[in-house]
């Protein structure tokens, strides 16, 4: 494809492209022309300005005059070789399309055995290879290590992958689709239908289901708001339901956090949250690697 | 004519004076923000965030402290190469209080986050406007005054305030061309790479013409005048200026190697930009062997240290430039901090060193004293500064070429050594030989208000008489 809407353009840059860089080349070489027959006499020019401002008219040193002639050889020689003057291509048919085309060919080439022989192997038995492990471990810090930290440990909003607590389930086949295709785990906001106290009631009662502090006055009264409005994701019992990605929450484990301020916004406003699906980024080689330092984490 | 006999001093004292006071504004911000870097908690949202913080920055250093640098050189040598007072003495007042007019709106706006995104292009449309307006004034002064010149030739540092004056012009109103959505909201008239294509037209020229062919213009003036000495080279002169503003035309595709940027354009900018490391070396061969005959003056005399240190930098960092656009050379350097090296081996050993030099030669003359108050302390100024320019550019090469290093390091299943989070935390330790560095710079700054101050106050404001008959 061209970069140039018509011929024209491309023989406007080729045309003013070598015209400058040789008429500056030749500017130079008829400016400096015959100041050898005056060499070693500085004369003055005989202007004077401002009182005592004169000039002297020493000929250029001959290694600046060649120093410049170098780089306009060289300008010249790397337009006849790569693509500059227009939409000529240059001989050596270089382009930064083709040249990205090959480095990664290659790196395919020297990689891929190394990641598809785990890919025959069951995850499990990749996450007992200690060399497996390592490589998964250098996957896990260039792609995943900006949300869930580089020693996996999470942050708020994103999980934790140490402690054994899944959110989609913590099987090896598990974690693999969650790579693969991504999740998005959506609480919607219950502000609005609840209100103000309804929210405090039923975050008092949510953080008595894991045994921390809370007003057991609020929390019977949350009992029965969490029945009709939270078990159907989070089942009767709050112990969550894979499935959909709702949360557990009987453990102490909290993904927005387990203050009653952060449960009262967890629940007033909502959450959404995403992973992002790496099956057409990383490849189903990459992925499996990936899954099997994830599961070894926590097994 | 009573007015026509003196030159226009005031308007170059007035800019004189902004220089020292942009200079230690505009630095200041610069330390600020190398701090922010170590300690993120000095982010005071919004409006003291390092990115509001820093075009605030450059903005600063570049236009105000360079703007009124230049302003106030090219008024004092057009006039006295000439001998003939400014073309107009209310335009240039205009010139002046517009000037400092589009100073304060940037540093109003552009902490309120009112920006166009264009690197040191920010700027708002409204703001682009004032700028247009007083340039077009300073373009008339300054022309008008090479008119009115009752010398027969035009001085060689006209040439180059000429250049500068005329291609800032055009840089600036092409790159600004913009679609106003609101008072203070505009939008680029380019789209996609083609405007990315023009910003660095504009950016990289606005290095050429404004921070290298306006400072070569006072470099002409002040260097010989200090020395005493005659230029080295006429011809060189010739040579080097026309060679120069050809070249540093093409040069801008080199900020966009390895981009969306196609192929040919890449390549032009980059054998443009090594075409262009003789006719560089060509303004700071002529500087420097000016001083044939008079090198011993570089032991006793701070002023010529200033000028001298300041060619050498520019003879270094244009030396570097052409290196960083080879693409083998820019795979590597690139976004790291090695190219903020590179901006300040220019920008403070270059631009800033010449201005101090000069602006110590000038100002005592626009007071009628002999010389600043004290030569001891711009002696003091210079080695603190040179020294503060030293750790900076090694601190950020160290920095820059291991980042680079760093980011591209793989392991043999072919992922990363390095998450970015740890190329980050490698920084600390240079990070802070650059504040070091940079506060160094901004104290020799202090100095120099401490100096001007003394040298200035209580001083009654010269006008020196145009010579009435000229011998040419």
């Amino acid at each position: 494809m061209s970069d140039f809407v018509s011929s024209f353009w491309s023989g406007y840059v080729a045309v003013i492209t070598l015209v400058g860089i040789i008429g500056v080349a030749l500017f130079v070489w008829i400016v400096t022309a015959g100041q050898a027959a005056r060499k070693g006499k500085a004369d003055v020019t005989g202007h004077v300005w401002d009182e005592d401002l004169v000039e002297l008219n020493n000929p250029l040193p001959d290694w600046w005059r060649w120093m410049f002639y170098i780089s306009v050889a060289f300008a010249l020689g790397y337009l006849v070789l790569y693509p500059g003057l227009g939409s000529f291509k240059g001989v050596l048919g270089w382009t930064s399309h083709k040249e990205y085309r090959e480095e990664v060919a290659e790196a395919k080439k020297q990689y891929e055995p190394l990641f598809d022989k785990y890919l025959k192997q069951d995850i499990k038995a990749v996450a007992a290879d200690p060399e497996a492990r390592q490589i998964g471990q250098h996957l896990f810090l260039t792609y995943c290590s900006q949300c869930h930290g580089s020693d996996a440990g999470g942050a708020t909003g994103f999980p934790n992958l140490r402690d054994n607590d899944w959110l989609y389930g913590g099987e090896p086949e598990n974690i693999q689709t969650t790579i693969m295709n991504g999740r998005n785990g959506m609480m919607p906001p219950f502000g609005p239908a609840l209100g103000q106290d309804g929210v405090k009631a039923v975050a008092n009662y949510v953080l008595s289901l894991s045994g921390a502090r809370h007003d057991a006055a609020l929390a019977l009264k949350g009992k029965a708001i969490f029945a009709t409005n939270c078990a159907a994701c989070h089942g009767p019992t709050g112990t969550g339901n894979q499935f959909i990605g709702a949360p557990n929450l009987t453990d102490k484990i909290w993904l927005y956090g387990g203050s009653e301020k952060a449960v009262v916004e967890t629940i007033t406003k909502g959450r959404s949250g995403a992973m992002p699906a790496q099956k057409d980024n990383l490849g189903e080689a990459k992925v499996h690697l990936l899954a099997a330092y994830v599961y070894s984490l926590s097994h | 004519m009573e007015a026509q006999s003196t030159y226009n001093y005031k308007v170059v004292r007035q800019f004189a004076i902004m220089t020292v006071v942009w200079g230690i504004v505009g630095m200041l911000v610069g330390v600020v923000i190398a701090a922010q870097l170590i300690w993120p908690n000095l982010n005071f949202e919004p409006w003291l965030t390092y990115g509001r913080l820093r075009p605030l920055h450059t903005n600063a250093v570049i236009f105000a402290f360079g703007g009124s640098a230049l302003f106030a050189s090219a008024y004092y040598i057009v006039q006295r190469t000439c001998h003939a007072r400014l073309f107009s003495d209310k335009l240039a007042a205009f010139t002046f209080w517009g000037w400092q007019l589009v100073i304060l709106a940037a540093a109003i706006t552009l902490p309120l986050g009112i920006t166009t995104g264009k690197e040191y292009a920010e700027l708002e449309w409204p703001i682009d406007i004032l700028i247009t307006l007083v340039w077009v004034a300073y373009a008339v002064v300054f022309f008008g005054t090479i008119l009115k010149r009752k010398t027969p030739h035009i001085y060689v540092a006209n040439w180059f305030f000429g250049a500068f004056i005329l291609a800032i012009a055009l840089l600036h109103i092409v790159n600004s061309a913009e679609l106003p959505v609101s008072l203070w909201k505009s939008y680029s008239a380019y789209a996609g790479v083609q405007d990315a294509m023009v910003e660095w037209w504009y950016g990289h020229n606005a290095v050429g013409f404004f921070l290298t062919a306006g400072f070569l213009g006072m470099m002409y003036y002040f260097v010989p005048k200090q020395a005493g000495r005659p230029v080295y080279s006429y011809r060189l002169s010739v040579v080097h200026f026309w060679a120069l503003i050809f070249t540093y035309m093409w040069a801008g595709p080199h900020h966009l190697e390895y981009t969306a940027l196609p192929d040919w354009a890449q390549s032009l900018g980059m054998v443009f930009s090594l075409i262009l490391l003789a006719p560089s070396w060509g303004g700071m061969i002529n500087g420097i062997m000016t001083l044939s005959g008079a090198w011993g003056k570089l032991r006793t005399d701070p002023i010529l240290k200033f000028l001298v240190t300041s060619l050498s930098f520019y003879g270094m960092s244009t030396f570097e430039g052409p290196m960083m656009s080879i693409k083998t050379v820019n795979a590597l350097s690139h976004y790291t901090e090695w190219v903020i090296g590179h901006v300040h081996s220019g920008a403070l050993g270059w631009v800033a060193m010449i201005t101090i030099g000069s602006m110590y030669y000038l100002i005592p003359r626009l007071f009628g004293r002999e010389s600043m108050y004290s030569v001891k302390l711009i002696t003091v100024h210079f080695w603190v500064a040179t020294i503060g320019v030293v750790l900076y550019i090694v601190a950020l090469w160290i920095a820059g070429v291991a980042e680079g290093l760093m980011w591209r390091a793989s392991n043999p299943d072919g992922t990363l050594v390095y998450s970015f989070a740890e190329v980050v935390k490698a920084m600390y330790p240079f990070y802070t030989i650059r504040l070091v560095g940079g506060l160094m710079f901004f104290g020799g700054m202090l100095i120099m208000a401490y100096n001007t101050w003394k040298t200035v106050a209580g001083q009654k404001p010269v006008e020196a008489l145009i010579p009435a008959a000229v011998h040419a």
